[in-house]
């Protein structure tokens, strides 16, 4: 590989020439009408008005929030569901760096990548729900720290985490702007950065349900229990898994030219050792939903709608798809695993909107449903991502190998 | 769990990792040495639902005036235009009005919500909110049990809306605007110690009149807004499956267990990092 023809800017210095390289960089690459762009643009932008109309004329005008429930698609989707399937990176930092199982190696830098997007956008989606979001500074800098705040702990940690993860990144970063030097120093941060970004993980994942603790008698009780912020935690693993499986299916279609043979040929040994990790934990997670039911003794509760809906969430979400985890590395299955990370994924929407929206305040007199509009919006912090993300990944080593010179013995 | 959690605190705090948890969460045990507050004892028996106090509550405020006259069994809530409201309720005792706002609890939910600090509980008594602190994550209104705190949501520049118990006025010396408007005297304004004594006397002398309950004394660990009524308070619109103690308390151990993780799991980490480090030279897949 001809690395110095790809990066530049490494033997000539001089500012002039990395503006050029980095002008030439912001050039889109590829065909431009593509499914997904004609989808995604004309969304952006009305999402975009959306946000203005926002900002302009209060909250209200573009959500169907209410009194009752002051939280809706934009906290308990984007925010609650968003970080639990960006749970990935920190599940596959922990297998690689800390547990060393190098056979995930390959899937490291796009999973750290797809984490850090996420909370970027969806720490910016909590941006977009804040009535005075001009006083976010306040906790941040220290003139008011609310410290007995759950809320307060999960904002530092996604704030810290992100300087992790971007961390974890940054030797790609520098790989490619040819930064040899830097990406060094940056490597060398990197089990540091991995060791603090886990243990932020665990606390906010769990602190994303810990929020929800005080709202004892509103929250419908098949879905409030004092375990709340383990059940996050541990759903927090195989939700992550599940979209790493899922999102790394689909790159491996869309950028099919990126990847080598070799990676493309472990990738099914990695997708099955990750179904054998899913199934393990989701077992765990439905023995845990099992007791904290018999604790709570709502046997009555279970045939009302609602417990159906309950039941639907457990069983068809939950152990049907751990059931087709099982069978995928059994049979060594690889569509079983991925129909299985698809329910599993549609599982955890269910259940963070069930504690978050559908179970919060259900007996209130008006019941809240988002307007297209806060749908419009979440598309749009989602579409912006992976348009974020394909940017990176079309510039960027992260799916396709390191230039020569930075594979060192690593 | 009687061990020193403040010196154990303070110890783990020094190692700077705690990112200065330990500090507000014995704060919030003070609360419980400390509950002569500033109170109100508000008696529906003597309520004549005449909204005298929402309307003045609305003046106090800069609200606009109330619209709306009391319907039995119509149950109209606080919102971001009304502090306070006055419902009525067909009883097994026939019609009872009886007046809402937020209950200033003594350990309140939404001050130790809040994250920066904008909901606050003086030590006068009344829970306050202020705008310069707010960041409206509105993270108060999910924790409220008594769903007190109303948002702006057709505001660019929303607020927080909820009874302050008059904190300008009372600060000025005067006494709380509904108070002092009620023609028929149902609602007191008073040390919480005095209130309470004042509410059991009641009780005592005509136990004809009243149910034999002061809401408000435990509910939520206390609060401080207390009622008389002459039925249950379920026939009243009251939410019944308030908890009794604390609900700060319910996210505390969570809390807790905080630095322990930032302190054990980095060290654990770690340690396995190093345990399986021969993994990397031996090269086996660890996974089969
Ligand atoms: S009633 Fe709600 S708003 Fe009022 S002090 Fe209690 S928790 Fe805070
Ligand atoms: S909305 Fe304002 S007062 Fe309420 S918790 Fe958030 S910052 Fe605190």
């Amino acid at each position: 590989m001809n690395s110095t023809a790809t990066y530049p800017i490494e033997k000539e210095k001089g500012s002039k020439k990395i503006w050029k390289f980095l002008l030439a960089e912001f050039k889109p690459k590829g065909k431009i009408l593509t499914p997904f762009n004609i989808i995604s643009v004309p969304v952006i932008l009305v999402g975009l008005v959306i946000i203005v109309i926002r900002f302009w004329k209060g909250i209200g005008t573009v959500t169907n929030l209410t009194q009752e429930v002051p939280w809706g698609l934009w906290i308990g989707f984007d925010v609650v569901t968003g970080v639990a399937f960006a749970g990935g990176a920190y599940v596959i930092t922990f297998m690689v760096y800390i547990l060393n199982m190098h056979k995930y190696k390959s899937i490291v830098r796009v999973t750290v990548l797809n984490g850090f997007l996420a909370y970027v956008f969806y720490a910016g989606a909590l941006l977009l729900d804040l009535g005075r979001p001009w006083n976010v500074i306040n906790p941040i800098i220290g003139n008011n720290f609310g410290t007995s705040s759950v809320l307060f702990l999960v904002a530092w940690h996604f704030l810290l985490y992100m300087i992790a993860q971007l961390i974890e990144f940054s030797p790609a970063i520098a790989e490619w702007l040819g930064a040899r030097r830097a990406r060094k120093i940056l490597s060398g941060m990197t089990l540091a950065a991995v060791i603090f970004g886990i243990t932020l993980s665990t606390l906010h994942q769990s602190g994303l349900g810990a929020l929800y603790l005080m709202a004892k008698e509103k929250i419908h009780p098949l879905w409030y229990s004092e375990f709340i912020p383990v059940m996050f935690f541990v759903s927090s693993i195989f939700a992550g898994l599940s979209m790493v499986i899922f999102e790394g299916s689909i790159s491996h279609k869309v950028f099919f030219d990126q990847i080598s043979d070799k990676n493309h040929h472990a990738h099914k040994k990695i997708v099955i050792g990750l179904s054998k990790i899913c199934a393990a934990t989701m077992f765990a997670y439905f023995f845990l939903q099992v007791l904290i039911f018999v604790h709570g003794q709502h046997y009555n509760l279970l045939n009302t709608p609602m417990g159906y809906w309950y039941l639907t969430e457990i069983i068809g979400f939950v152990f049907v798809p751990m059931l087709l985890f099982v069978l995928g590395y059994k049979r060594n299955n690889v569509l079983a695993v991925k129909i299985a990370s698809i329910a599993t994924i549609l599982g955890i929407i269910l259940n963070r909107l069930n504690v978050t929206v559908i179970g919060f305040r259900w007996d209130a007199a008006t019941q809240y449903y988002p307007t297209w509009m806060e749908i419009v919006v979440t598309l749009t912090v989602i579409f912006t991502e992976i348009w974020i993300f394909r940017w990176v990944i079309n510039r960027m080593p992260v799916l396709r190998e390191s230039p020569e010179w930075a594979k060192d013995n690593h | 769990m009687k061990i020193d959690r403040r010196n154990f605190f303070r110890a783990i705090g020094a190692t700077g990792v705690s990112l200065a948890l330990g500090d507000q969460i014995s704060a919030a045990s003070k609360n419980e040495e400390s509950t002569d507050v500033f109170a109100i004892l508000y008696d529906s028996t003597r309520c004549v639902g005449c909204q005298s106090c929402e309307y003045a509550c609305a003046e106090a405020h800069n609200l606009p005036e109330p619209s709306e006259s009391i319907e039995a069994d119509i149950m109209r809530l606080t919102n971001e235009n009304r502090r306070t409201v006055v419902n009525a309720f067909n009883t097994s005792k026939g019609e009872i009005t009886i007046k809402h706002q937020c209950m200033h609890c003594l350990e309140p939910a939404c001050v130790s919500a809040c994250l920066t600090q904008a909901m606050y509980k003086t030590p006068e008594g009344p829970v306050i909110w202020r705008a310069d602190k707010c960041m409206g994550c509105r993270y108060c209104m999910i924790s409220c049990p008594f769903d007190a705190p109303k948002f702006e949501f057709h505001s660019p520049n929303p607020k927080i809306v909820k009874c302050d118990m008059c904190y300008q006025r009372t600060q000025q010396g005067l006494i709380p605007a509904c108070v002092e408007n009620c023609p028929a005297e149902a609602i007191l304004y008073g040390k919480r110690s005095e209130l309470l004594r004042d509410a059991r006397k009641r009780i005592v002398e005509s136990p004809e009149l009243y149910n034999d309950y002061i809401y408000g004394e435990n509910e939520a660990g206390g609060t401080g807004f207390l009622y008389l009524a002459s039925v249950p308070f379920e026939e009243l619109g009251f939410r019944t499956n308030i908890q009794k103690s604390s609900y700060p308390a319910l996210s505390k151990s969570f809390l807790y267990s905080v630095p322990f993780v930032f302190v054990l799991w980095p060290t654990l980490l770690l340690g396995i990092h190093e345990a399986t480090k021969n993994n990397h030279t031996k090269n086996i897949d660890e996974d089969e």
